[in-house]
C-alpha cells in the first residue's frame, strides 16, 4: 500500500452552540431524557428548530434497547444522516469528524452532535458486567475492580517504568479541582488540598478515591454546520484546525504506556498549521490522572516519560502557564457516562468564542480537546483529538 | 512466605451461615477453553493453526493473520508480573466480601498479556508461572504464582478460593470396606484433613482393612449403606451440614457382556451402588453441601467420584459394569450443574482396571488404593474436575478425545485380552 492518502482541510465547517446540562449524581430519568434536554439547549441557543436538524450523532451507554434509530422516532427527528458512535471517551472527537465530513460533502446542513447518560442507582455496576466481551472473559472475573483496577494497573506500570508519584497524578487532579470551583456546574465544589489527595481512600493501588472520577448523570451537545449559515444566524463559533482518531494503536505493547494520538500527532499539527506551543489551553481526557500524563507526551507537549515532569514544572489552572482542563474535567465536574466524551469538547469550544464564563481563559484562541475510550480489556482503545480555534484566530 | 491458614474455629450455630456469592460466571464461548485445561490443570491458550501467534484473550479470529483455525495448545506458562493492583473496592458482592484481592499483567513469554489473580507470594516486577484454575463459578480463570514453591503456597487467600484443600476440613468417604478406604484415609490425614468420616455398610460382617482403616488419625467410622436410603439420610442428619468434602468410593463391579450374563441381577446391583447411591448420596448431602459453599475457611468445597474411565466408551469384557459407570458419569454432570451455585466442585477420578479380586486375571498395569489416594488428593489440591489415574486411563481419555468412533472398534478388537 502507499502511503496515508492526504486529508482534506475541514475549512468552511464551524461548531456551534455548545450546550451542558447540569450533571446529578444519580437520576430516576431515561438517558433519553437527558439527551432531549441537551439537544433542545443547543437548538435554543442557535435559534432553531427541529425540523432544521437533518444529521443526528447519538452516543449513550443507557440508551438501551434503544440506540440513535429509536431516538429518530422518541425526538420526532427526521435526520438525512444518523450515527451511533459507541466509543465512550472518543465520541466526541470522532462525532465531530463525522458530522464535519457530512456537512462538507452535502450530506447534511446541520449535524447535532449529543452524548449523555443517566445514572440509576447500580446502573454503573450493570454496565461493568458487560461491558464488552474481552472484559466479560478476561478483565471482570479478576476482583471486578472495573476501570478502576484497569486504569490502577497502568497507572502501577507507568509508576515503575518513568519515575512518576502519587504527588505527580496529585498535581492533576488538585488543578482541575481548583478549576472546577469557577464552574457553577462541577459536582465538587469544596476545594481539594494535596494531602487530602494523598490520604484519600485507597480504591485499587496506587489509586485513591480522587483519581477516581464520579459517574454521574448529565448530558452534552454541540451542532455542526456551514461557516455561512452560522454567520447567517449570527452564531458564535470555532473553526475545526484538524482532526486526528487511532483505534486499537500499538497492541504489541505489553501493556499501555501511550495511545493513538503518538501515532497521527504530527500530521494533526500539520494540517492546522501549529504547534503545541500555539494552544492557549488543552482539554484532555481525564477519567484518570494517569491517561492524562499519556496524552500531554503524546499529543507532542513533553517526550514520553516527561509527563511528571512537565506536571512539576507547570500551573494547569485557569490563570497558569498551561491552562487545562478548565471546567474541571471529567475529575471534578462529573463523567455524565459518554457525555464525558464531550466535556472537552464543548468547553473548548466556549473558550474559544470567549464564552467560557467563570472559567474563562485570557485571549483564548486555539484549544486542543482529546478524547480517550473503551477499555475493551487491558487497555482503551480509541484515541482522537482535535483542534479548534476561534473566529479571529 | 504465606501465613499458614490456623484451625478454623467451631461455628457459632446462632451465625446465619454466610449465602455463598460467586464472581462472575459469563464467558463467550471461546473463553470456555480456559475452563476446559483448567478442569485438568493444563495451561494452554489458543494457538494460530496458521501464523502460530498465541492469542489472549481468547477470541474467534487471529490477531496476526484472521486466521479462524485456533485450536487450544498447551503454552510456556513463564511470564513476567509487569504490573499489579490490590483491588480495596469491587461492584461484585462475591469480591466486595473477599477485598483486598490481589491481581496483576502478567507478560507471557509465549507472546500475550493476561490479566491475572496474583499469589500473595509472588515478588513486584517478578519471575512468574501462570496457571489456569476454576473458580467458585466454576470457570476458569489464570492465577500468577511463584516459579518455585514457597512455604504454605496453598494457604493464600485467593488461591483457597480457587483449591478444595482438604486441610482441616472435614471429609466422607463412602463404604469403608472398599480396598480404596485405607489409603483414602491416610492421604487426607496427611493433608491435613481435621475429620475422616467412613460409611460402613453391614457392620456386623468383618473385613480385612478394618483395624488399619479405625487407626488412621482423625477416621471416625459410621454406619451406612449408599444402597439403603433411610441409612443415607439419617448420617446425613448427623454429619450433613459439616461435610466438606465427600468421596463417593462406593462400587459394585463384575465382569461380564450381556451375553454373558444369564439375568439382570449383577447389572441391577451395579446400578443400585454405582447410579442409585451416588443419587442417594447426593439427594442428600447435595443440599447441605451447596447451602456451605462460602462457610469460611472450612466451607464446603468438593463432590468427588471415583468412576471407571470405561464409563466414556464400553470395554465389553465389563460391558454391564461400564454402562453404570457411564450413567454415574452423566449423573455426575447433573450433580455438577446443581452444585455450581454453591461454588462446590464435582471432582470426577477415571481409573483403568484397579488392583482387586474382580480384575485379577487382567494384565498389568493396574491401579493400586494408593495412586488412586495420591491422584485424588492432588486433584483436590489443585482445584481440578477431571483426573486421569494410571496409563490405562490416560491413554483411553487420549484415544475418545482423538475420535470415539475409533475407540469403540479398538474395545471390541481388544476383547478378551484379559484371558
Amino acid at each position: 500500500m502507499a502511503e496515508n492518502s492526504k486529508r482534506q482541510s475541514y475549512d468552511g465547517i464551524v461548531v456551534v452552540s455548545p450546550a451542558t446540562v447540569p450533571y446529578q449524581r444519580f437520576s430516576k430519568e431515561a438517558a433519553h431524557w437527558w439527551i432531549a434536554r441537551a439537544l433542545k439547549q443547543s437548538l435554543d441557543a442557535a435559534s432553531l428548530r427541529p425540523r432544521d436538524v437533518d444529521g443526528l450523532i447519538v452516543s449513550s451507554f443507557t440508551l438501551f434497547p434503544d440506540s440513535a434509530v429509536g431516538l429518530t422516532q422518541h425526538l420526532g427527528l427526521t435526520p438525512r444522516w444518523l450515527d451511533d458512535i459507541p466509543m465512550g471517551g472518543a465520541c466526541g472527537v470522532v462525532g465531530l469528524r463525522r458530522a464535519a465530513r457530512a456537512v462538507q460533502s452535502g450530506d447534511a446542513s446541520v449535524v447535532a452532535c449529543v452524548a449523555g447518560d443517566t445514572n440509576h442507582v447500580d446502573s454503573f455496576r450493570r454496565m461493568l458486567s458487560s461491558f464488552s466481551r474481552f472484559a466479560q472473559d478476561a478483565s471482570y472475573p479478576y476482583g471486578s475492580g472495573g476501570p478502576n483496577a484497569c486504569f490502577a494497573l497502568l497507572t502501577d506500570h507507568y509508576m515503575r517504568r518513568f519515575g512518576a508519584t502519587r504527588e505527580d497524578f496529585g498535581r492533576i487532579c488538585v488543578a482541575q479541582r481548583q478549576n472546577a470551583l469557577r464552574n457553577p456546574h462541577a459536582v465538587m465544589k469544596t476545594p481539594l488540598t494535596m494531602e487530602q489527595y494523598i490520604g484519600a481512600r485507597a480504591i485499587s493501588d496506587p489509586i485513591a478515591l480522587f483519581d477516581c472520577v464520579m459517574p454521574v448523570a448529565g448530558a452534552e451537545c454541540f451542532l455542526v454546520m456551514r461557516e455561512e449559515d452560522a454567520k447567517a444566524q449570527g452564531l458564535p463559533h470555532a473553526h475545526i484546525r484538524a482532526t486526528i482518531e487511532r483505534h486499537n494503536a500499538f497492541p504489541e505493547d505489553a501493556i499501555q504506556m501511550r495511545g493513538g494520538w503518538e501515532m497521527d500527532v504530527d500530521e494533526l499539527y500539520a494540517m492546522a498549521g501549529l504547534r503545541p506551543d500555539d494552544m492557549d489551553l488543552v482539554q484532555t481526557y481525564d477519567d484518570y490522572p494517569v491517561i492524562v500524563m499519556m496524552q500531554l507526551e503524546d499529543l507532542g507537549f513533553c517526550a514520553k516519560g516527561d509527563g511528571p515532569e512537565f506536571v512539576r514544572a507547570h500551573d494547569l489552572t485557569i490563570d497558569g502557564d498551561f491552562p487545562h482542563n478548565t471546567s474541571g474535567g471529567q475529575l471534578s465536574a462529573g463523567q455524565a457516562g459518554a457525555g464525558g466524551g464531550y466535556l472537552g469538547l464543548t468547553e473548548a469550544m466556549r473558550q474559544v468564542t470567549g464564552a467560557a464564563g467563570p472559567t474563562q481563559v485570557k485571549d483564548a484562541r486555539h484549544a486542543l480537546a482529546s478524547g480517550f475510550g473503551m477499555i475493551n480489556f487491558d487497555r482503551g482503545l480509541c484515541s482522537g483529538a482535535v483542534i479548534l480555534s476561534g473566529d479571529g484566530a | 512466605m504465606t501465613d499458614p491458614l490456623s484451625r478454623p474455629p467451631k461455628k457459632d450455630p446462632q451465625v446465619r451461615t454466610r449465602v455463598p456469592t460467586r464472581p462472575s460466571h459469563f464467558r463467550s464461548r471461546a473463553a470456555l477453553g480456559i475452563a476446559a485445561a483448567a478442569a485438568e490443570g493444563r495451561f494452554m491458550l489458543q494457538v494460530c493453526e496458521d501464523c502460530g501467534a498465541v492469542q489472549y484473550p481468547p477470541r474467534d479470529a487471529c490477531a496476526s493473520c484472521l486466521s479462524v483455525a485456533l485450536p487450544w495448545r498447551d503454552v510456556s506458562p513463564k511470564g513476567r508480573l509487569i504490573a499489579e493492583t490490590t483491588v480495596r473496592t469491587s461492584t461484585s458482592i462475591y469480591f466486595r466480601e473477599r477485598t483486598p484481592w490481589r491481581i496483576g499483567t502478567i507478560k507471557l513469554e509465549a507472546g500475550p498479556s493476561v490479566m491475572a489473580h496474583v499469589h500473595g507470594d509472588l515478588a513486584p516486577d517478578g519471575e512468574a508461572r501462570v496457571v489456569s484454575m476454576l473458580d467458585k463459578s466454576g470457570q476458569g480463570v489464570l492465577f500468577a504464582i511463584p516459579p518455585d514453591m514457597t512455604p504454605n503456597m496453598e494457604d493464600d487467600p485467593q488461591m483457597r478460593e480457587m483449591t478444595c484443600d482438604p486441610k482441616f476440613r472435614r471429609v466422607l468417604i463412602t463404604d469403608a470396606r472398599n480396598e480404596n478406604a485405607p489409603a483414602l484415609a491416610q492421604a487426607l490425614a496427611d493433608a491435613g484433613a481435621s475429620m475422616i468420616f467412613v460409611g460402613e455398610a453391614e457392620s456386623w460382617r468383618p473385613y480385612p482393612h478394618r483395624a488399619a482403616l479405625a487407626a488412621i488419625p482423625n477416621v471416625d467410622i459410621l454406619p451406612m449403606d449408599v444402597t439403603d436410603t433411610a441409612s443415607v439420610v439419617e448420617l446425613c442428619g448427623e454429619i450433613g451440614g459439616k461435610t466438606d468434602i465427600l468421596i463417593n468410593n462406593a462400587r459394585f463391579v463384575r465382569p461380564g457382556g450381556i451375553l454373558d450374563r444369564a439375568d439382570v441381577g449383577f447389572a441391577r446391583e451395579e446400578m443400585e451402588v454405582n447410579y442409585f447411591g451416588l443419587l442417594r448420596l447426593a439427594q442428600a448431602f447435595g443440599p447441605a453441601m451447596r447451602g456451605r459453599g462460602a462457610d469460611g475457611d472450612n466451607s464446603a468445597a468438593a463432590w468427588v467420584n471415583i468412576l471407571s474411565v470405561n464409563a466414556w466408551s464400553n470395554s465389553p469384557d465389563y460391558g454391564l459394569f461400564s454402562a453404570s459407570s457411564a450413567a454415574a458419569l452423566s449423573l455426575s454432570q447433573n450433580l455438577r450443574a446443581d452444585l455450581w451455585d454453591g461454588g462446590v466442585r464435582v471432582l470426577n477420578v477415571f481409573t483403568g482396571p484397579t488392583e482387586d479380586e474382580w480384575h485379577q486375571p487382567l494384565p498389568p498395569p493396574k491401579v493400586a488404593p494408593a495412586a488412586i489416594a495420591r491422584a485424588l488428593v492432588a486433584g483436590l489440591k489443585d482445584g481440578l474436575e477431571d483426573v486421569y489415574v494410571g496409563d490405562v486411563a490416560k491413554d483411553l481419555i487420549d484415544r475418545w478425545r482423538a475420535g470415539p468412533k475409533i475407540l469403540e472398534r479398538e474395545m471390541m478388537e481388544n476383547r478378551g485380552a484379559s484371558s
